[in-house]
């Protein structure tokens, strides 16, 4: 079987997984608490990639990420390569292609936090981060795993944005989704069946396992 | 009552309205996408027959036909997928013509690389990306391809080489600078672009095989006569001169 792109697709989805529950954090907590009038505005900014066409990304990235771009200008300068066609620049496509998949489940675990737990950390002394930490975290546990799920299935699904930025290059960016099309494309069906069929039986428990994890939550 | 009946008719039977009652629907490899759209307005000003083109690579193209895409016509960039379509009955036998001979051009847009930069970086490798449209799928991939073996480079700038999914994209990684070069057809080169090529190589046609563009008939369309007819319009000498400007050339 054609391996090398289904563990390139793990890789990007693992990192850009990752790197989303990192930075995506703060940003949910932020929107979360936030009663400032940019708040609607950043959490609309936040939604976008759901309903953006994936070549509306792609044309964008395209120029920003290019050697002339905003950020690609900054790449070459810093590391003497190009961000478009690597796979960082592909990490960097899939941050903001499944932005929303993490922040929104992280967001709305935090608005359903009950106030009355945090209060009582902070009356017993707990700081803001370490009330954060040991009493908003764990309660929010639930929302960190879809968070964490549906980013990873998400980006491992990835396709537009990646054939327009991503040049189809071997151990790179040739992830597992081009590798279905070209296999389409050359009429090889058994090797696109082969690649499909793993995709849909892995997407298929990683969302099982999610949905199992929610309902035993809920049991408790 | 009635409207929602209007609304229940008019769902039923959009779907077949789409397709033109008298037209030609003709699937074109990308490369040709803008020579054919000329060639279109010619024979529909002559004929008031209205053609529609739809443009990918050759293969995915083919892939299309195979799984039923409603073409009356297939302009390819080579001449296995339509030899393929005539052997295995979907293409109407004895109907393949050869409607253009294609070149490779070496482009650039990057301003460090002017007219005979580009020639010298091409043959010592001393580039960061270049640009070819997947010789798996795409004839002028192939044809690239087949030059980069010539000249000794194939194997030491592998991992330089990006690849387009046809030969439109191909030229967008060029022309975005993502990639230095881009191989791609002649006929790019000869058409109207937002930016300025800083180099243009014509490859010299016996550095790799010779790109025979064959068009032919399918055995599904409705409007064979009309298809027919655009077919020979096509190796006339009105549509030569056509294809000719656009950086082909063609066999008499």
């Amino acid at each position: 079987m054609d391996i090398g792109p289904l563990w390139l697709s793990f890789q990007l989805a693992f990192i850009t997984t990752i790197l989303l529950i990192f930075f995506g954090t703060p940003l949910a907590w932020w929107l979360s608490q936030s009663k400032s009038k940019l708040q609607p505005i950043i959490q609309t900014i936040v939604a976008l990639p759901i309903v953006l066409p994936p070549t509306v990304l792609g044309f964008y990235l395209l120029i920003i990420l290019g050697p002339e771009g905003f950020i690609g200008s900054w790449w070459v300068y810093l590391t003497g390569n190009t961000l478009t066609f690597s796979f960082t620049g592909l990490v960097i496509a899939s941050c903001i292609y499944s932005l929303p998949f993490a922040v929104q489940p992280m967001q709305n675990a935090f608005e359903s936090l009950s106030f009355d737990y945090l209060e009582a950390a902070w009356t017993l002394g707990a700081s803001k981060m370490d009330a954060f930490f040991s009493v908003a975290l764990p309660l929010s546990l639930r929302g960190f795993i879809s968070a964490a799920v549906l980013s990873f299935a998400h980006t491992l699904g990835e396709f537009g944005v990646v054939l327009m930025v991503g040049g189809n290059i071997s151990g790179e960016s040739r992830v597992v989704s081009i590798a279905i099309y070209e296999h389409v494309e050359k009429l090889n069906y058994a090797a696109a069946h082969q690649l499909s069929v793993v995709l849909i039986i892995f997407s298929f428990f990683l969302l099982f396992g999610m949905f199992l994890v929610h309902r035993r939550w809920q049991l408790q | 009552m009635n409207f929602l009946r209007v609304i229940f008719l008019l769902i039923i039977f959009l779907p077949f309205k789409i397709w033109p009652d008298q037209g030609l629907m003709i699937a074109v490899a990308s490369n040709f996408s803008q020579t054919a759209e000329k060639l279109g307005d010619k024979f529909t000003l002559e004929t008031q027959i209205p053609i529609i083109i739809s443009s990918a690579s050759t293969s995915n193209l083919y892939a299309q036909i195979i799984n039923g895409a409603p073409y009356d016509i297939f302009l390819a960039a080579d001449i296995e997928r339509p030899k393929k379509l005539e052997e295995n009955k979907y293409a109407v036998s004895g109907s393949r013509i050869t409607y253009a001979v294609g070149a490779l051009t070496l482009l650039s847009f990057d301003s460090s690389f002017k007219n005979n930069e580009c020639i010298a970086a091409i043959k010592n490798g001393s580039y960061k990306k270049l640009a070819i449209a997947n010789p798996e799928i795409a004839p002028y991939g192939l044809a690239a391809k087949e030059f980069l073996k010539n000249i000794g480079q194939w194997e030491s700038i592998q991992n330089q080489i990006v690849l387009g999914e046809n030969v439109s994209q191909t030229l967008l990684f060029a022309a975005t600078r993502n990639a230095t070069f881009a191989l791609v057809s002649r006929s790019q080169a000869t058409m109207k672009l937002p930016i300025q090529p800083t180099c243009i190589w014509d490859i010299p046609s016996n550095m790799h095989s010779e790109i025979k563009q064959q068009a032919i008939l399918l055995s599904q369309s409705e409007n064979s006569k009309l298809a027919q007819l655009f077919l020979n319009f096509l190796s006339g000498p009105e549509a030569n001169s056509i294809i000719q400007d656009s950086g082909y050339s063609v066999i008499k």
